[in-house]
């Protein structure tokens, strides 16, 4: 059947059974590869994406449970790739292998919409369903606090 | 990946006669290329646009340690360019051409300070005689400055890319011959550089083995038996392939026979391939498998009987001596106080956040692969040995992968999906799942240790012993298993003796991060801890004494899990240097005027490994319920004279420990020869709430640079375990913590 989905302010079409989970819609249908599969439980963060500007593990999610909701991938976070987080997370070269970080940004993300100056312990509390094996966390921190000062500066979206 | 190709201009045109068409054809370069690495050319590894572009060819593979900035940097320094005016780009595979193309072993890093910077040097050469001959002045009144040679006595200067097509018809000079910067000048070595694909990261481009595509591609997974090396009997075969979008289902029998010691590349292990449209389908296919198992003798195998035959073996004579020196039972007997106490360490998995996978493409008898391997030339050779065919026949992809941490050293899942390709008339992408990753994994094996120490009535060590139950066929340790003989502490107590036994063990092992030592150096640092404590002497203060008498020499090179792969460079201990970070990190933690207070600790310890030495100080807290909080962590590293790119080594220094905590929690069991784990819920990560503060110092000492990415890891754990004590006065010699009663808060 087909599923109509809004992707990064995109309307797409996809055939596909509705149980099927947003991530594998994303990566190997829309071929939106920066949302990772890790774990598939919602256990890692990798495959974060927003919905309504919420944190949500696309790898649990079935695609035809999401109606009109738009989607915002990793890929449509900004036009130019240059969202407070991204600018951030270069200055920091945050990244190790990298695998996470698509996660981290789309949770950090989510965290400063709604909290534009977290507190450490805020982010931490926002951030520890996003697991990084290689032990960047301590970057990811300092990026997220550096985005939220520029962010502050900046005009509104 | 994307081949950027218009990068590759004159010096590639006119070098040998088809560089550029060589990265997309390995073979051909093959038969053209120089045939030892000593013949490495700077052609070969630069090429300048006539614009001034220079893309700089990463040779080793990426997984996140930095090698696609650390190899170019060190080339584009004595090339003399702007490092932003530098395009990396990630070779291909063809070691006849870029020499090894290995990331392992902390390797990279001493294996290519000299030889890269000499090609860099040697094409910064080239370009100066191109300018020399075109301005008809001696070459050695030509000097460069980034990108450009100047003659300073007419006044003439011209761009890199000016120069490019005459330098490339030139010879390359001898690398041996070329005079390297004084490092006082150095530009980019020495100073961060971003990573190369950062900002690809952070904007969600394909970048990762699991990203590739390719027209048609269809997708793999395999469903394996739950013992290792189980085979297939007999299964549902039909029904699946009527499922929708299920196109080949395909049996695979593997060429494993369980055995005492597995070899470090088994190939692959049975099982049945399910090929389909998306990955989603063929895992929803696997649901519906139903599969009679011979599950094999693997499957008499548990962690219970393990520990069972370790304890058995640890109290009968040892059947092998590594090293021994000294009369140590002698020296025991005759010891004012004896310490005795038993280590156990778990099996444990990678865990890499991207699991294996890989893509293949079987087309008119040739192969093209698109490897996350960082052996990816051990692939070829698996490859071609599994499918029976000739090496010549295929080409290799490097593809940035997410995390190897040692898995990545073997090439199973590399050698299946090729396998899987041959078969189909279509490219294939085979992606393992969570689950099949950690069951299928090549494990970190662990150990039952047998410690005996002997301290004189001044509480000075007298004796070492340790009887280390390890796995393996008797003779042979399993992968990551064995003990070097110059382990640490070896040499230092007056008498020593390091024996061990094995038990049979039918599983696939292997180097994780740091292997062999990421263990022993937890049982050796503990112990001194121990004997310490016994003696009534500060833990610093007895492990300098032990540094200052050395009674020993060295029996030979450094021991590394990964065998014939072995870093270059001094492979043996320096006291001076272990004492040196030792030192640092005392003094940057306050060791001597920390605070004792119940509940709360410090704990140190070092280690030397993969050319490295590390220091750390952990400080922790533990409530009443045992339930541990690492606060801060300090850790002094000596990997030599020059830190080649300082943030991205700090980076590494923090994940290192981060890595090592985890480790404290992890652990594989097997009941029935099944792994009992399957995914984060029961083989952990940390998580950011629970990362400490940690400080990375560095001491620079006059070696040759060396590597880190697995120095750092080993002293994190029982600086973490001794910080334990300090606070309770419980000793953890059983990991993971919680079979000591602890956990991570």
């Amino acid at each position: 059947m087909s599923i109509q989905l809004k992707v990064n302010n995109v309307a797409a079409s996809v055939d596909v059974s509705p149980e099927t989970p947003l991530l594998w819609v994303l990566r190997d249908v829309l071929h939106l590869t920066g949302s990772k599969y890790s774990c598939g439980i919602g256990m890692c963060g990798a495959c974060t994406v927003l919905i309504g500007g919420h944190a949500v593990r696309s790898c649990m999610t079935p695609v035809g449970s999401l109606g009109n909701q738009p989607i915002t991938t990793i890929e449509g976070l900004s036009p130019d790739g240059l969202h407070p987080l991204q600018v951030a997370w270069e200055a920091l070269d945050v990244p190790q292998c990298g695998y996470c970080q698509a996660g981290q940004i789309m949770s950090a993300a989510a965290l400063l919409e709604h909290t534009p100056h977290p507190t450490d312990a805020e982010i931490d509390t926002a951030m520890s369903g996003n697991l990084c094996r290689c032990g960047t966390y301590t970057r990811i921190r300092q990026a997220i606090q550096q985005a939220a000062q520029t962010g502050a500066a900046t005009p509104a979206k | 990946m994307k081949i950027n190709r218009r990068s590759f201009l004159q010096m590639s045109a006119l070098a040998g006669g088809g560089f550029a068409l060589s990265l997309h054809c390995p073979r051909l370069a093959a038969a053209q290329a120089p045939t030892t690495p000593s013949d490495l050319t700077p052609q070969a590894f630069i090429h300048i646009a006539s614009d001034g572009v220079v893309t700089i060819m990463a040779r080793a593979s990426e997984s996140g340690q930095g090698m696609r900035n650390m190899l170019p940097m060190l080339i584009a320094e004595e090339l003399d360019v702007e490092w932003k005016d530098v395009r990396v780009q990630q070779a291909e595979l063809n070691e006849k051409v870029y020499g090894r193309q290995f990331s392992g072993g902390s390797a990279n890093t001493p294996q290519g300070w000299e030889p890269m910077r000499r090609v860099g040097a040697a094409g910064r050469q080239m370009l100066i005689t191109a300018a020399a001959q075109t301005w008809a002045v001696p070459e050695a009144e030509c000097t460069t400055q980034p990108g450009r040679v100047i003659h300073a006595a007419s006044g003439r200067s011209a761009g890199y890319g000016e120069l490019a097509a005459r330098a490339a018809a030139l010879p390359a000079p001898a690398l041996s011959s070329v005079k390297l910067k004084d490092p006082k000048d150095y530009r980019i070595i020495g100073h961060s550089q971003p990573g190369v694909d950062t900002h690809a990261i952070v904007t969600g481009k394909p970048l990762f083995g699991i990203d590739v595509e390719l027209p048609g591609m269809l997708y793999a997974s395999i469903e394996k038996a739950p013992v290792f090396a189980g085979k297939v009997k007999s299964a549902n075969l039909e029904q699946i392939r009527k499922l929708p979008s299920v196109r080949h289902v395909l049996i695979i029998d593997g060429g494993i026979t369980p055995a005492a010691l597995t070899p470090w590349e088994p190939g692959m292990e049975p099982g049945i391939a399910i090929v389909a449209d998306t990955w989603w389908q063929a895992q929803q296919a696997r649901k519906q498998l139903k599969v009679d198992w011979d599950l094999g003798p693997a499957a008499t195998q548990s962690t219970e009987g393990f520990t069972a035959k370790a304890v058995e073996l640890l109290k009968a004579a040892p059947t092998s001596t590594v090293r021994k020196y000294g009369d140590v039972d002698a020296a025991l007997k005759t010891s004012a106080k004896v310490v005795e106490a038993t280590y156990q360490f778990p099996f444990i998995a990678h865990v890499t956040m991207e699991p294996q996978g890989a893509t293949a493409h079987w087309k008119d008898g040739k192969l093209e692969m698109w490897s996350t391997s960082t052996l990816p030339a051990d692939g070829v050779g698996l490859v071609a040995k599994t499918l029976g065919i000739q090496q010549s026949d295929i080409s290799t992809h490097m593809v940035r992968s997410g995390g190897s941490f040692g898995r990545r050293l073997q090439n199973d899942y590399l050698a299946e999906a090729a396998w899987i390709a041959k078969r189909i008339d279509a490219p294939v992408k085979l992606l393992w799942s969570r689950e099949d990753d950690i069951v299928h994994d090549a494990f970190r094996p662990g150990a039952t240790v047998g410690m005996k120490g002997g301290l004189d009535a001044q509480g000075k060590i007298t004796a070492w012993r340790h009887h280390f139950v390890t796995f393996g066929d008797g003779k042979q340790a399993t992968s990551g298993g064995g003990m070097g003989q110059d382990s640490y502490p070896a040499g230092f107590p007056p008498a020593y003796a390091l024996y061990t036994s094995m038990q049979p063990l039918m599983l696939r092992t292997g180097a994780l991060r740091a292997p062999g030592d990421n263990a022993y150096c937890w049982v050796a640092q503990s112990f001194l801890d121990e004997l310490a404590h016994a003696a009534g002497r500060d833990p610093l203060e007895i492990q300098l004494d032990l540094l200052s008498n050395k009674q020993m020499p060295w029996s030979s090179g450094d021991h590394d899990a990964v065998g014939d792969h072995e870093p270059t460079g001094p492979s043996v201990l320096i006291p001076d240097r272990f004492k040196g970070v030792l030192e640092l990190v005392a003094e940057k933690s306050g060791w001597a005027t920390r605070t004792k207070q119940p509940g709360r600790g410090m704990g140190i310890a070092a280690w030397f490994c993969h050319l490295g030495y590390f220091a750390e100080v952990a400080d922790v807290s533990v409530d009443a319920q045992n339930k541990v909080t690492l606060h801060r962590v300090w850790a002094a590293g000596d990997v030599g004279s020059q830190i080649i790119n300082p943030n991205a080594a700090e980076s590494m220094g923090q994940g290192g420990i981060m890595e090592g905590m985890g480790h404290l929690a992890q652990e594989i069991t097997l009941v029935s020869g099944k792994v009992q784990q399957s995914n984060f819920q029961n083989h952990p990560l940390m998580r950011m709430r629970q990362t400490p503060k940690i400080e990375v110092y560095w001491r620079k000492t006059d070696y040759s640079p060396t590597g880190l990415g697995e120095p750092t890891l080993p002293p994190i754990l029982p600086a973490i375990t001794n910080a334990i004590f300090a606070a309770t006065g419980k000793r953890i010699r059983t990991l993971p913590l919680q079979r000591s009663g602890f956990s991570w808060a």
